[in-house]
């Protein structure tokens, strides 16, 4: 690249550039779709089931559709008048617009009321009757293999994955996805094994919380639609938009500025396609906003129960692990069977072990819907092995660390699938926490009715593959650069990454760099933001097309004989244009190479384009007089590669920590015996708050670098969420010697097992 | 929604202003719908989050649960309120160099609740701070960044001062 006047010699990566749209946040002034309002406007209220499973006799909308200032009542049949056939799903087409036949969950959308005043469409919403003839309903996620209630009458996969071929018209059953792992004989090994290690535990349904709560508006024009959408997933919502309406997908323009929090809620289809068919049918704008009670029935994170079985050596190396995991994934499939396949597979652990065999069951119930929530199911998993980790350490009479330090895997050696580890700083993170937390040094455990206690967890995570994501990198003939690209600002950071990766390349100022958001008329193709997969996969692309725009600019610079000049850029462009004029353009994209694992063992030589790893540390301090616990100190550490912002990778790691910490100690989706949730709103269902913080905390990252990464970066929206939970229960026990294996672990959960344990169990625990 | 709207009058970041409001209409309602101000947004609706957060008569209100009625005659200030030539206060400043926002949705009702907390407390501590701020949440739990902004925003007050 030419040295422009405004060029740089700082190296742009491994800067901590604030945020480039720091102003506008602080200000107020940043551009959410929660804000947007068009002429002609109509607003939908939805009408939503109140009960868990039933059969649907009729909707009466008269008294509705009797409100003066009710524009139209809409309900499926509607619906079905424009769209045959409105069932949509990234996995499974199972999810209707709005109720058809059924409903399968209370909270399911059954109809909607449009209303130019938002207040008008809210009690009309309020008179519509539904008749609903109820049928048994199931919760339970282990009860649902056997249940003779049956969520969907027959499984309906999405036509365009293989490997679900085969669960097409299956029916009378609630297993939506099974995923099966055979390494070894674990099954051989564990009975002959020197010890055995058998637990079972669960997590609560919970959910996202973003404080933008979802928001779409369609706005119709003649022959095509924009969606303006709080989405993780504008490329997704026009394909699967263009697939229910039957057009090409250049008629649905998919518009998201910057998003208000997803963490995963804000993925694939949510509210998209009903703004969708009521703009067309009532040729209006139409915006449907939820407001934070409704978030809880639209998307959650699955409930899960974990049966795992260990064998164990005398020297205490693992020998062989069987992993059984439900998850329970509510009435609509959402991603959860790639949830039980894809995080499904590193169930045993980043563990080196011989013979392991893992069954991963995706579970329809009759609960609000559960897909991705920060982890991919991977905050399920570490949560049991590293439970089941710290109760193998602690009944061998091993010290924790040094347990793990014998059965890591190390780099290189084979993860369950048969792929290699590479580029996976497991044993880094566990030293680091080690060091971090002086564990070799005498602990000070407490006295009275205050005892203390530490305990750690590590975890790990493949990025989801194959995907795809497509860049354009535009030099104008000033020098200024603007990058095009579908990954969505939700407040990772991705904005100012990607200017720091493309100013990088280009040897320019970040500052100077715009990022055009997510227009899917604009910008190139992007899977989703999601699953740590952006800062790698998009960061590539950037780097790839910022590098084809500066081999185009130098051949310019070539044709017009001034490839050794050192003047501005504009000369360039001067000399070939005669003016201020043209520009140059970079395109590229990126997918990286993956083997799909065998149906039948699970294996494959190349299951992820790379791994993510996390550890936690605590430090805890447990009141036996009220089960109280005080997180006196939290440790994060994970493997991020080299950090592309350093500041914005701390933040992320302890924002994901704190949000773990709200799952691990409080947050719980509760539903009484009929499946009706108690406690949807922020006054009932408690988030984590400043009150909340642990009183010291540190979040860091070992120095990796994962080589295939855009300048030795890799993902880590994730990471600082493997390893809270199981390293708060761990250290509960290292305090007051008794074992959570359910979350939340509040301070009632403690309390009971404090009583259990000293053999006066409370009343209703007898 | 048959009732009557009325006729307001209150000084909105310092400019007279006139409404028309429905009775059952709240303030962060009229602020976006009739003033095109959208620093203050409703999330929680329960007055438990701070997004909504709004200065009335030199007290932060949770605007979802303020109705706009009630502002006749008071004096309202938004996020939007101050931006002056130099565009940013401290407390803004402070938020951009300490990075303490991730989505930026909970931003704008922290900026005021930090202004209110400086203005009773110049040089509050880690404890004070984690107290007046504890009714504004930030899911994306920027919150260790959040008590760096507000302790850095009190310095370069004192600084200024």
């Amino acid at each position: 690249m030419k040295r422009a006047a405004q060029a740089t010699e700082t190296p742009q990566v491994g800067r901590s550039v604030p945020r480039l749209e720091a102003a506008q946040k602080v200000t107020g002034r940043a551009d959410y779709v929660h804000n947007l309002r068009l002429p002609g406007m109509l607003y939908g209220k939805v009408f939503r089931a109140s009960v868990a499973h039933g059969r649907i006799r009729g909707i009466d909308t008269s008294a509705a559709q009797a409100v003066g200032g009710v524009y139209r009542v809409v309900t499926a049949a509607e619906i079905r008048a424009i769209v045959p056939e409105p069932y949509h799903g990234p996995a499974f087409h199972d999810q209707p617009i709005l109720a058809i036949d059924k409903v399968r969950h209370i909270g399911e959308p059954v109809a909607v009321v449009l209303a130019a005043d938002p207040h008008v469409a809210e009690e009309a919403a309020a008179l519509v009757v539904a008749d609903y003839e109820e049928l048994p309903a199931v919760f339970d996620e282990v009860e649902a293999v056997d249940s003779p209630a049956i969520v969907h009458e027959a499984l309906k996969p999405a036509g365009t994955f293989p490997d679900l071929k085969h669960l097409k018209g299956r029916t009378n059953t609630n297993v939506a996805l099974d995923f099966h792992l055979r390494r070894g004989d674990a099954e051989r090994v564990l009975a002959a094994a020197d010890h055995v290690f058998e637990h079972t535990f669960r997590t609560q349904q919970v959910m996202h919380t973003p404080l933008e709560p979802l928001v779409s508006v369609a706005e119709p024009r003649e022959g095509s639609l924009t969606i303006h959408t709080a989405s993780q997933s504008p490329s997704f919502v026009r394909i699967e938009l263009a697939r229910l309406l039957g057009w090409p997908e250049n008629r649905i323009r998919v518009r998201t500025p910057f998003v208000g929090g997803g963490f995963g809620a804000k993925l694939y289809i949510k509210l998209e396609a009903l703004v969708a068919v009521l703009a067309l049918l009532t040729r209006r704008p139409v915006k449907v906003a939820l407001t934070m009670e409704e978030q809880f029935f639209t998307i959650t994170k699955h409930a899960a129960t974990f049966k795992i079985r260990s064998g164990v050596a005398q020297d205490g190396r693992i020998t062989a692990r069987q992993c059984e995991v439900w998850w329970n994934g509510g009435a609509y499939a959402d991603i959860g069977p790639r949830v039980t396949q894809k995080s499904g597979f590193t169930a045993c652990g980043p563990y080196d072990i011989e013979h392991v065999a893992i069954d991963s069951y995706a579970l329809y119930t009759n609960l609000p819907p559960a897909g991705a929530l920060r982890g991919f199911g991977i905050p399920q998993l570490v949560w049991a092995y590293e439970s089941h980790t710290d109760l193998i350490a602690r009944a061998l009479g091993m010290d924790p660390i040094a347990f793990r330090r014998k059965n890591i895997l190390r780099e290189g050696r084979q993860q369950a699938t048969g792929t290699p580890m590479q580029d996976a700083a497991i044993d880094k993170v566990l030293e680091r926490l080690a060091v971090l937390l002086d564990w070799e040094q005498p602990f000070e455990r407490g006295s009275g009715p205050l005892r203390r206690g530490r305990g750690v967890a590590i975890g790990f995570k493949a990025c989801i593959s194959p995907t795809t994501s497509v860049a354009m990198v535009n030099l104008t003939a000033d020098g200024s650069c603007i990058v095009y690209c579908g990954t969505v600002d939700m407040g990772q950071g991705s904005d100012t990454a990607l200017a720091q990766i493309a100013g990088e390349v280009l040897n320019l100022p970040t500052e100077s760099i715009s990022v055009v958001h997510s227009d899917t008329d604009v910008t190139p193709y992007d899977m989703a933001t999601l699953g740590s997969r952006s800062l790698f996969h998009m960061g590539n692309a950037v780097r790839l097309a910022a590098e084809d725009a500066r081999a185009k600019f130098r051949a310019l610079a070539a044709e017009v004989g001034l490839e050794d000049a050192e003047g501005p850029i504009v000369d360039v462009f001067r000399r070939k244009y005669g003016m201020q004029a043209g520009n140059v353009i970079g395109t590229a994209s990126y997918v990286p190479s993956y083997t799909p694992p065998d149906y039948a063992t699970g294996l494959t030589p190349n299951a992820t384009p790379f791994w993510m790893v996390g550890g936690t540390g605590v430090e805890v301090e447990v009141d036996t007089e009220t089960g109280h616990v005080r997180i006196a100190r939290l440790v994060n550490v994970a493997d991020v590669g080299t950090p592309i912002n350093p500041k914005i990778v701390a933040t992320q790691l302890s924002g994901a920590a704190i949000m773990q910490l709200g799952f691990t100690m409080f947050e719980r989706m509760e539903f009484d015996a009929a499946g009706q949730l108690r406690n949807a709103s922020l006054a009932e269902y408690k988030i984590p708050g400043m009150l909340d913080l642990p009183a010291e905390m540190t979040s860091e990252a070992v120095v990796a670098e994962q080589r295939t990464g855009p300048f030795g970066a890799k993902g880590v929206g994730e990471s600082g969420t493997f390893g809270v939970s199981p390293a708060i229960a761990n250290a509960i026990e290292d305090a007051v010697g008794v074992r959570l294996t359910s979350l939340p672990l509040t301070a009632e959960a403690v309390y009971r097992a404090l009583c259990a344990a000293r053999g006066e169990p409370l009343g209703d625990d007898r | 929604m048959s009732a009557t709207p009325r006729t307001i009058r209150f000084r909105l970041n310092g400019q007279p202003v006139t409404a028309q409001v429905a009775p059952h209409e709240n303030l962060i309602e009229v602020l976006q719908a009739r003033f095109g101000l959208y620093g203050a947004r409703e999330s929680c609706g329960q007055g438990l989050c701070g997004c909504c957060t709004v200065i009335v008569d030199a007290r932060a209100v949770s605007g979802c649960l303020f109705l706009a009625a009630f502002a006749d005659g008071a004096e309202v200030a938004t996020v939007e309120h101050a931006e002056g030539e130099a565009a940013l206060d401290a407390v803004q400043e402070a938020f951009i160099e300490a990075g303490a926002f991730q989505c930026g949705f909970c931003t704008p009702g922290f900026v005021l609740m930090t202004r209110q907390l400086l203005a009773e407390n110049p040089d509050p501590d880690d404890d004070e701070i984690r107290h007046y701020l504890s009714g504004n949440l930030c899911r994306c739990a920027a919150y260790p960044e959040i008590i760096d902004a507000v302790r850095l925003a009190a310095s370069k007050n004192r600084r200024q001062s």
